[in-house]
């Protein structure tokens, strides 16, 4: 019994938090009578959403459209450089500080410049997702590659497995665990890039919904602006967990967590 | 000329840093079994590297098959302490890599796939791991998943198998049953050995020839000859002929310890 209503709490808190923290929300807004302009009650927000549905999902489609896009780019330039840096000690001396430099940079920061060479909209949104989220793929497909056990590259090579036998048969399979972990960071942060981009330098999308919606008080709006990324970015991320437990469950050891 | 040669061979891993291996000079015989003893960080896994061609020497020469290696040979079995097998294949499909790997089982793999399962599944339950050829290596006990590294490193016929420390991390029961297990892999048919060990009971057990390694950097300050009948049963290791091998050995180790 006991045991029964633990598994219960665990495969559910999820659900129940949320539907508290909502409740919760609700409560304070409704007693302490905040306005709707500073901060919307979970209902208006609902109203709102409900209400200006249409709009809401053509910018949605924009900001998931520019992410999808940018997050592709990002896992397939992520997997190459990442095994050139995790195979090849020169590109490693060579890439990584210029990477690591590249990354520091505020992408938000950097979104001006884009918009200059691009124009504003689309390109930016996707070439700031991209930005953001190459990084982790490239440095856990790398790291993957690079833990590779010593003895057991002597016991490829003295097959007389070629570098290319060894990755192919050892090395990606091994990173794939790493792989999938990096892209469940990277989707979400392709959907911090995009969003971003879009408030500065669109008329497109959930970021410029949100900065145009706020710019006019309609706080209900930015509210279900906020919570449809949101809703995005745990389906997605909730995809490619799935994707890992399916794909690499033999890294778990067979366990469930 | 025999089947592994070497000719003063010293080492240096650092270029103008201290030896790791000093002028060792010694053969094997092809078929032959020899075990290198020796106190930790003498440079045993060392010898391993050089035989297999995944290091150089610094200096002198290593010839295997009246050959001088020059870059990592083609046909070597290798299996260490760890079984270093793959978590995402099954004990079966951990022992068809090296079949996917070396030629000429390369160029047949597809053709002949049914035939290599076979051969694959005939060798599992030689070691007594039928029933095991669809688990993952973490289903398996350590002694299962060394069985199996052993497996994988003679799936492909080399001539040559090499083995650092491979019962090393087993309990004593299991490590003599592996001993007996490997014997017999051995004597069923033949092949070039050389072992690894830190256990002295081993050595004596198994092998043909031990070679005993002074500690840095390594020379060889002994060599003895264990002429014991075939196959050995481990009512062996009780006999005073062992007894008295493996006090030999003992008392060449000490000396090193001595002199330090
Ligand atoms: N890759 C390496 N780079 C530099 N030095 C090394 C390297 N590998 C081993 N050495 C050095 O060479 C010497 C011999 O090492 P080796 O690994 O051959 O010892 P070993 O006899 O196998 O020891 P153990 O019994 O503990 O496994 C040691 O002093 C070690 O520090
Ligand atoms: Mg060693």
């Amino acid at each position: 019994m006991a045991v029964s209503r633990k598994t219960f709490l665990v495969n559910n808190a999820s659900w129940m938090l949320v539907v508290a923290l909502i409740l919760l929300w609700e409560l304070i807004c409704v007693s302490l009578n905040v306005p709707r302009y500073l901060f919307p009650a979970p209902t208006a927000v609902w109203e709102a959403g409900v209400a200006r549905w249409e709009i809401i999902s053509k910018h949605a489609f924009q900001t998931f459209f520019t992410t999808m896009v940018g997050f592709g780019l990002a896992v397939a330039f992520g997997l190459l450089t990442g095994m050139a840096v995790g195979t090849s000690p020169l590109v490693y001396r060579a890439l990584y500080p210029l990477m690591i430099g590249f990354n520091s940079i505020p992408k938000v920061a950097f979104v001006p410049v884009l918009v200059v060479w691009f124009g504003i909209g689309t390109t930016p949104a996707i070439l700031t997702a991209f930005s953001i989220s190459f990084f982790p793929v490239m440095v856990n497909v790398a790291t993957g590659l690079a833990t590779l056990e010593p003895e057991l590259e002597d016991v490829l090579r003295s097959m007389g497995a070629s570098k290319l036998d060894i990755l192919r048969k050892v090395g990606l399979p091994r990173s794939m665990p790493y792989f999938f972990a990096s892209l469940k960071v990277a989707i979400t942060l392709a959907f911090v890039g995009s969003v971003i981009s879009e408030t500065v330098a669109s008329n497109l999308g959930i970021g410029y919904l949100m900065m145009a919606a706020s710019s006019s008080m309609d706080m209900p709006l930015v509210f279900a602006g906020l919570i449809v990324i949101g809703l995005m970015g745990v389906v997605m991320y909730e995809l490619f967990a799935y994707l890992e437990k399916r794909l690499t469950g033999w890294a778990n050891r067979g366990s469930d967590i | 000329m025999a089947f592994v040669d070497f000719e003063h061979v010293s080492l240096a891993y650092d270029e103008g840093g201290p030896l790791a291996i000093e002028d060792i000079s010694f053969s094997v015989q092809e078929n032959e079994f020899v075990a290198v003893v020796g106190p930790s960080g003498c440079g045993k896994s060392t010898l391993m590297k050089l035989v297999s061609g995944l290091t150089e020497p610094t200096e002198g020469y290593v010839y295997l098959g009246g050959r001088q290696v020059a870059g990592p040979q083609k046909c070597i079995g290798m299996a260490f302490q760890a079984s270093n097998l793959l978590p995402w294949r099954t004990t079966l499909d951990n022992l068809m890599l090296p079949l996917e790997i070396v030629q000429p089982y390369r160029s047949q793999f597809r053709r002949r796939k049914q035939e290599f399962i076979e051969q694959a599944r005939a060798l599992l339950a030689r070691v007594g791991l039928a029933g095991a050829e669809n688990k993952y290596p973490w289903e398996l006990s350590g002694g299962m998943q060394q069985r199996a590294s052993i497996c994988r490193a003679l799936i492909h016929k080399p001539r040559l198998l090499m083995l650092d420390e491979p019962f090393g991390a087993l309990d004593a029961f299991t490590r003599e049953e592996l001993w007996c297990m490997l014997q017999d892999l051995w004597q069923e048919d033949p092949f070039t050995v050389i072992l690894v060990t830190h256990d002295l009971r081993e050595a004596v057990f198994l092998a043909d020839t031990v070679y005993v390694l002074s500690k840095g950097p390594g020379q060889i300050v002994a060599q003895k000859q264990i002429d014991e009948a075939r196959p050995r049963s481990l009512e062996f290791t009780y006999s005073k002929p062992f007894a008295d091998n493996v006090q030999e050995l003992r008392e060449h180790i000490g000396r090193i310890r001595a002199v330090q």
